[in-house]
């Protein structure tokens, strides 16, 4: 009698496995898109140690500072513009002066060095975003940025994936406001019925033949 | 079938498509050799991407001593109209409104008195643009103060554009008109309403 390749309980191996590696499988997978999502791989929601414990919460909610007044290019450049030292000074040297806390803006100043920041949105070197159009297209800042008035540390407010972006490209009436609310970290874009949003659309000019989301629109 | 490749060959060549989980490390194309703004760099002395300009240099067009525009100057005297290039209406004013209410409202305050949020915080005394001494003060003087500073304040000739001060200096001539008007100049609509409290 020759020997036998299968056990006894070969069949029941196989049953098992048959849904098991599937499972696994798809296990795998599930957890990896939940990786991608999540926060630990997005960075979206996690605030980050900074140089300066600067508060956004402090200087928008209560002392009502406007965007502009350190983004100070966000109407006619590309980036938004991160504030010059000489920028924190103008107020910093007549208040808090003698802080500790700003002791490394005070440095900066004196010695003509660059304040290292932790940067919080970086997009991928292929992406060309611009804040001008933006801004200029009845954008505001807080929908991206989210409720940045409420940050005691800056964080990212979304994970910046292409799929949301092409969300506004394809559909803009959806995250549109009118130009003179576009600094208002308190408006509500869903206040504005979908109708008067559609209709921004068209005031502002903003193509909505398929231009804004052809590949070069942000990629070249 | 004897032109078939090997069973043996193909086992060997099942390890390739793990090739591709390699594919998905390399961030060459995110971080490419190039900089962007406020990027840091290991390449300049400073630290900077953003270079300064170099030093007893300036900008292509930007050194104009001769313009009103420019400078709030003709001939060394301050101007006392806005110059030609400027339009004086309702939308520099409003303009001006927006630019004022971001870079200038936190010390100087919503109304110019000097009452802004920083003021309130600090041991400065911000000047009133409502005195009889700014009142009669030539344009050209704010237009010079918000490109050079004076005193304590800091200039903003670097951050707010030659036009958008021009348009703070005509709102700012509003304000003080806004706080020293002379009820009898108004339409007649607006003094019953000033006399009725409203």
């Amino acid at each position: 009698m020759s020997a036998q390749i299968f056990s006894r309980t070969a069949n029941a191996y196989l049953r098992v496995s048959l849904i098991a590696i599937p499972l696994l499988l798809g296990g795998i997978i599930a957890a990896l898109i939940g990786l991608y999502l999540s926060p630990w791989y997005t960075e979206a929601g996690v605030a980050k140690a900074q140089p300066i414990a600067f508060s956004h919460a402090h200087h928008v909610s209560q002392l009502k500072i406007d965007c502009r007044y350190c983004h100070n290019t966000v109407e006619r450049a590309a980036t938004a513009g991160f504030p010059a030292t000489e920028t924190c000074m103008s107020c910093h040297s007549q208040v808090w002066t003698t802080s500790p806390l700003l002791q490394p803006v005070r440095d900066s100043y004196q010695n003509n060095t660059p304040i290292i920041w932790n940067r919080i949105y970086d997009l991928p070197a292929f992406v060309y975003f611009n804040h001008s159009i933006h801004v200029a297209k009845g954008v505001g800042c807080t929908t991206c940025h989210g409720q940045i008035q409420t940050m005691a540390l800056t964080a990212k407010a979304q994970p910046l994936y292409m799929g949301w972006c092409l969300g506004c490209h394809r559909d803009p009436a959806q995250n549109i406001r009118p130009r003179d609310q576009i600094f208002n970290v308190d408006y509500d874009v869903q206040s504005l019925p979908l109708a008067e949003r559609q209709q921004l659309v068209v005031d502002y000019k903003i193509p909505t033949d398929g231009r804004l989301t052809n590949c070069y629109t942000c990629h070249r | 079938m004897t032109n078939a490749i090997p069973n043996r060959v193909l086992t060997r060549l099942l390890w390739l498509p793990l090739l591709l989980i390699l594919s998905a490390c390399h961030i060459d194309m995110y971080d490419q050799a190039k900089y962007k703004p406020n990027q840091p760099s290991d390449f300049f002395q400073d630290g900077r991407a953003m270079r300064a300009p170099v030093p007893n240099t300036v900008a292509l067009g930007s050194f104009r001593p001769d313009s009103a525009l420019a400078t709030g100057k003709l001939n060394g005297e301050l101007v006392t109209d806005l110059p030609p290039e400027i339009t004086l209406n309702a939308s520099l004013l409003a303009h001006g409104q927006i630019v004022f209410n971001a870079y200038c409202a936190p010390c100087h305050g919503l109304a110019g008195d000097g009452q802004g949020v920083i003021a309130n915080r600090g041991p400065l005394v911000v000047p009133s643009y409502h005195t009889d001494r700014l009142r009669t003060m030539a344009v050209g003087y704010f237009f010079d103060v918000a490109t050079n500073g004076i005193n304590r304040m800091y200039g903003y000739g670097a951050r707010i554009t030659a036009e958008d001060r021009w348009a703070v200096v005509a709102y700012i001539r509003a304000l003080q008109l806004s706080q020293n008007a002379n009820v009898k100049a108004l339409p007649p609509d607006d003094q019953t309403k000033v006399k009725a409290g409203q």
